[in-house]
């Protein structure tokens, strides 16, 4: 049998329905590749072989049944092995947030998104490394240390989603979930070389998710390619009672037949191209934008004008939402406790010694912003001016269906690039935020390298709910060009 | 304008956070450099702008009010660093009491 964890997720449901093989042999191929490849990669925080086997187990039998019913409705991701991020809760797993003050904590529940691929019979192999509390660019903030780009191992992943897209990108899953709250999909996923989608805020529940800002997080799926993506996505989407911000909208059937853009807008915004872009970078995206030209979309120049402002708003309302949400790990409920002595001395000392350096900096930034006396110079101010960012979109999608734009400035960074200068790191979510400060979706996907054959990734965004829009045009893209089949040397 | 040490100090208490020295010398520059980035946003005229309170707008939804089970007991307390009588249990909040 040729080695199954090469093929693409959709060809593996296909060869499970035959029953070429069984979900019990895929879950053991990617199991095998993980003990063999994950010492080097770091993508896994732990690893649920016996659950994910008995997953498996119970997918075969699923299979087995609708093999003597063909007709029977059957989810895609049945039997497929997939990894979570180690911000949605897997009740009874070992959940971190990649941060020290989680340690030991095993969630009572499990995260709706999480829980909608259990019932669609999905094999979970394990929960992948984070940037603590999703909060970073690189997974370097993990208090377990940092996941490797398979592409590099010198280099990062991206961040925070990276041990999400690491794995995807090793074939070590074939899919995985991640979340996005200034980038944290996209970001990685273009640094790896594979596709993520950051759905619209409020569509996919986010129900045992780690909270981090509330106001941006959104759960999304990072795939080899869109048509591997779009059956994922269907699965975790849609309303969630146990949300009431996840929208009652339903999902639309995603149909990916599309292969001519004839009547489709793309706007090309030119505050993206500024001074500091690598050159190889926008040679591949303006390359890309071509090939989406090619296929008969119509490209038209535009204005995003408050571009530059959402690094400093989204550095002021995510950590104001983050130094809230964070509150909660005081040594009471979970976690482990430091000081005995009295509250405030446990309170104190719990979080001091076991929150990491960037989330004592975001806590410390965003308890800044909402105090007494600069709430409305840093917090409402930025709130305003996030609006007018909001307003830039929704003029722009009066006169194009997406927009097409970078991901990141550079390629992947080697490890320890950015050292102690935050305000460098956060720079590389400059082209991500706006897209979480506007609520809207966006995707990105493999469109070539840079001369040390490391990924380059374009960005699409659309309108409010459109994610059938950006896998149709992800979709014809990769029929056109084929740079999301490249693997990395492993 | 940087913040000053015991501006740092002040924060962290708010924030519930001990810190080392050295921690806040270098929370005090990195901080500071944040800050003086997101002065900008200070030169926009936002004088007719609404601040963004929500992207989606979305109706809050009502369910039907039936009762359910929870999780148990046992189950929430089971991550808890110390339980007593099932409950949680904490350090003293006052001085001088046992």
């Amino acid at each position: 049998m040729p080695d199954p964890t090469d093929l693409s997720l959709l060809q593996a449901a296909s060869a499970l329905r035959t029953g070429q093989f069984s979900s019990g042999d895929l879950t053991r191929a990617c199991l095998e590749r993980i003990d063999r490849l994950d010492p080097q990669l770091h993508c896994f925080l732990a690893l649920t072989p016996e659950l994910a086997l008995s997953q498996a187990d119970d997918a075969d039998r699923r299979l087995a049944k609708w093999r003597r019913n063909p007709t029977t409705p059957l989810p895609i991701p049945c039997g497929i092995p997939v990894a979570i991020k180690d911000v949605l809760c897997l009740a009874g797993i070992p959940t971190t947030a990649g941060s020290r003050i989680l340690e030991g904590f095993r969630p009572p529940y499990t995260a709706t998104s999480v829980q909608r691929l259990l019932s669609a019979g999905a094999v979970i192999l394990g929960k992948t490394n984070t940037d603590e509390f999703a909060m970073g660019s690189s997974t370097e903030n993990s208090a377990y240390g940092p996941t490797r780009n398979p592409w590099d191992l010198g280099r990062v992943p991206g961040g925070s989603s990276g041990g999400s897209a690491a794995a995807v990108s090793a074939r070590l899953c074939f899919a995985a979930l991640g979340t996005d709250t200034g980038g944290s999909i996209r970001q990685p996923a273009s640094f790896c070389g594979i596709t993520g989608l950051k759905p619209t805020y409020g569509r996919v529940s986010r129900y045992g998710l780690i909270a981090f800002g509330s106001s941006l997080d959104s759960v999304g799926v990072l795939a080899r390619s869109a048509a591997d993506l779009a059956p994922v996505f269907s699965i975790i989407a849609g309303h969630d009672p146990l949300d009431s911000t996840a929208s009652p909208d339903p999902l639309p059937e995603i149909t990916l037949d599309l292969s001519d853009l004839h009547g489709l807008r793309i706007g090309v915004p030119e505050e993206y191209f500024i001074e500091g872009i690598q050159k190889e970078v926008e040679q591949a995206v303006r390359a890309a934008i071509e090939v989406l030209r090619g296929l008969g979309a119509e490209i038209i120049s535009l204005h995003l004008p408050h571009t530059d402002l959402a690094l400093p708003v989204y550095y002021l309302i995510a950590p104001a939402e983050a130094s809230a949400n964070l509150a909660r790990y005081d040594g009471v409920r979970y976690g482990p406790r430091r000081s005995e002595s009295s509250l405030a001395d446990q309170y104190l000392k719990t979080r001091g010694e076991l929150f990491g350096a960037e989330v004592k900096r975001r806590i410390m930034l965003g308890t800044y912003a909402l105090s007494a006396g600069y709430y409305d110079a840093y917090y409402a101010q930025a709130q305003k001016v996030r609006t007018l960012i909001k307003a830039d979109f929704d003029h722009a999608f009066r006169t194009v269906d997406l927009i097409a734009c970078p991901v990141a400035p550079t390629t992947a960074f080697p490890i320890g690039a950015h050292g102690d200068d935050p305000l460098s790191m956060y720079l590389e979510d400059v082209f991500t935020l706006p897209a979480n400060l506007a609520g809207v979706p966006g995707i990105a996907f493999p469109v070539g390298f840079d001369s040390h054959r490391l990924p380059v990734g374009l960005q699409l965004n659309a309108p409010p709910f459109e994610e059938p829009r950006l896998l149709r045009v992800c979709h014809a893209y990769q029929q056109a060009a084929e740079w999301h089949k490249e693997q990395p040397p492993l | 304008m940087p913040l000053t040490i015991e501006e740092v100090r002040h924060i962290a208490n708010l924030a519930r956070l001990r810190l080392t020295s050295e921690e806040e010398a270098r929370y005090r520059g990195q901080l500071s450099a944040i800050l003086d980035y997101a002065a900008r946003l200070a030169e926009i005229d936002t004088s007719s702008i609404p601040p963004t309170a929500t992207v989606i707008p979305l109706q809050a939804p009502l369910r039907a009010d039936e009762p359910r089970h929870g999780l148990s007991q046992s189950r929430i307390l089971s991550n808890a660093p110390a339980t007593e009588q099932g409950m949680f249990r904490i350090p003293p909040v006052f001085e001088g009491e046992a």
